[in-house]
């Protein structure tokens, strides 16, 4: 009996697993058509982008014009960066299951969220740049948000994953929540959220590249006008630049990290 | 009037589980009493219903007069902070240091910013040192708390409910993450300074040994309910082999 009872269930497993393929087959067979993409063309494109590439020798003489939007991105980063921990920070505590105030607080919390969340950050951008004109304050705004959808989904989990021990002697104590939390919560989440925050200033920088498309200051406007006017040289020292700052930055931010842990 | 007063109480877990089938007892003023039972037998609810930790879904419980079954916001807080609590795992925050573990026992007597601040008076500093050298560690203040050994900790959890100036202690199975002499140092050291201030104790053990050394009165629990009431003189092992449902052996022994 146990050879027919055991063949069974695995034979469905199979089934399953097949199946499961299947789907997948299917489906990236439509994305294939859907997107035109076809692997011959990567190679007989080659040429092509090699002859672009050789346009882009990069121009130095256009640094004196790089470095004040680059220095407007990496405070659009830095100013987005702050004010968004700031505002994450009391948020991550009202959707932590373990710290929220009560149910309801804590749902509204985590539905704001996840709605921040759900939005990327070139959709904010736009949105910002359409409300408050072209500029870095959009490009701020936006980056706030984004970061605060990711810091506060990060900082919750890490907050619900702590030590119960210390939340429970802290209770015992009458102490408060604010008390409980700077106490019992803060000394066990702080070194993770300095690092979480630090990796979203890396982000940060490289999203308010981008952001620049549309409008939100820094140095993607640049890029975008080097683009629209064929400069292809001043193309290829900004785009020096750019990967220079960004490997500085996140080597950085991974330097400081690992201190931290 | 009884320090501590169980009133006929019951708790319903929200998994349905009967952990507490209707307790009652008295508890004077000073008494030191262990708890002692099987695990599962309702020991941990018993004494958290004291500060509310667990609320009993009927019954109440009443420390010096005051219900803290029915105490909510405020007034719970204002009752817990008169209440000591120490725990099988310590439950210390090990990042911290030693003595801001101890100072967070002040922090149900303080206004909610000196808390949120750390700004504590002077003289509340000055009595978690106390509370450190009577429980022997005054020279491990600054040192962080993951770096003691186990009776260490505990102690460092003992100052901490001293810091509290507390008039009841409930400990939580104390001594079952130590060894054998530590453990007879934590409890002689928990007696003592009970001794000392009054302190209304409860101690959960599972130790009979440990249970006669240190007991004013022994209360023994199966299943939810209170099956032995009496002195350790009384508590004979026939009395233990009732209370644990089975015969007991050197595993029911902390030994020395």
């Amino acid at each position: 009996m146990s050879s027919q009872d055991s063949a069974r269930p695995q034979a469905a497993r199979r089934l399953k697993s097949w199946g499961t393929l299947a789907v997948f087959a299917v489906l990236i067979l439509f994305a294939f058509r859907a997107t035109k993409f076809n692997l011959p063309a990567l190679f007989t494109g080659a040429a092509d982008f090699f002859r672009f590439f050789g346009r882009m020798a990069p121009d130095f003489t256009a640094l004196p014009q790089i470095w004040s939007p680059l220095l407007q991105t990496i405070q659009i980063a830095y100013v987005a960066t702050v004010v968004g921990s700031l505002i994450a920070i009391p948020l991550i505590f009202l959707a932590s299951a373990n710290t929220a105030i009560d149910p309801i607080s804590m749902w509204v919390a985590r539905t704001l969220l996840t709605v921040l969340r759900s939005i990327p950050d070139l959709l904010w951008a736009a949105l910002f740049v359409a409300v408050l004109g072209l500029g870095a304050l959009p490009g701020v705004v936006a980056l706030t948000l984004f970061s605060i959808g990711v810091l506060a989904k990060l900082g919750s989990e890490t907050v619900e994953s702590i030590d119960p021990g210390p939340l429970e002697a802290l209770r015992a104590v009458g102490a408060g929540r604010n008390r409980t939390i700077v106490f019992a919560v803060v000394p066990q989440v702080a070194a993770t959220m300095v690092s979480f925050i630090l990796y979203v200033f890396e982000i940060n920088v490289r999203a308010s590249v981008v952001i620049g498309f549309v409008g939100a200051g820094g140095i993607g406007v640049l890029l975008q006008r080097y683009l629209n006017f064929f400069d292809y040289t001043g193309l290829g020292a900004l785009i020096v630049v750019i990967f220079l700052v960004v490997l500085l930055i996140d080597g950085f931010s991974v330097w400081a990290r690992s201190r931290l842990i | 009037m009884a320090h501590i007063e169980f009133e006929n109480v019951e708790v319903i877990y929200k998994t349905g589980l009967k952990a507490l089938k209707g307790v009652s007892l008295q508890v004077p003023q000073g008494q030191f009493v262990v708890v002692v039972g099987l695990s599962g037998a309702g020991k941990s609810t018993l004494i958290r219903t004291v500060n509310n930790l667990v609320a009993p879904s009927t019954g109440h419980v009443t420390v010096a007069g005051t219900n803290v079954t029915a105490a909510r916001g405020q007034a719970l807080r204002r009752a817990r902070s008169d209440i000591g609590m120490i725990f099988q795992t310590f439950n210390l925050v090990k990042r911290s240091s030693v003595i801001r573990n101890v100072l967070a026992g002040r922090l149900g007597d303080l206004p909610a910013w000196r808390g949120v601040l750390g700004a504590f008076p002077r003289e509340d500093l000055a009595y978690a040192h106390d509370c450190l050298r009577r429980v022997g560690i005054p020279e491990k203040a600054y040192v962080r708390a993951d770096a003691l050994s186990g009776g260490q900790q505990q102690r460092v959890g003992i100052a901490r409910a001293l810091a509290q100036r507390p008039t009841v202690m409930l400990a939580d199975e104390p001594v079952a993450s130590l060894d054998p002499p530590t453990s007879h140092a934590v409890m002689s050291d928990l007696k003592r300074i009970a001794r000392e201030d009054g302190i209304t104790t409860l101690v959960n053990l599972h130790f009979i040994d440990m249970a006669r050394d240190y007991a004013d009165r022994i209360i023994g629990m199966r299943d939810g309910l209170v099956v032995f009431d009496g002195t350790p003189d009384e508590a004979t092992d026939a009395a233990f082999e009732d209370i644990y449902g089975r015969p007991i052996d050197d595993k029911d022994l902390r030994g020395v």
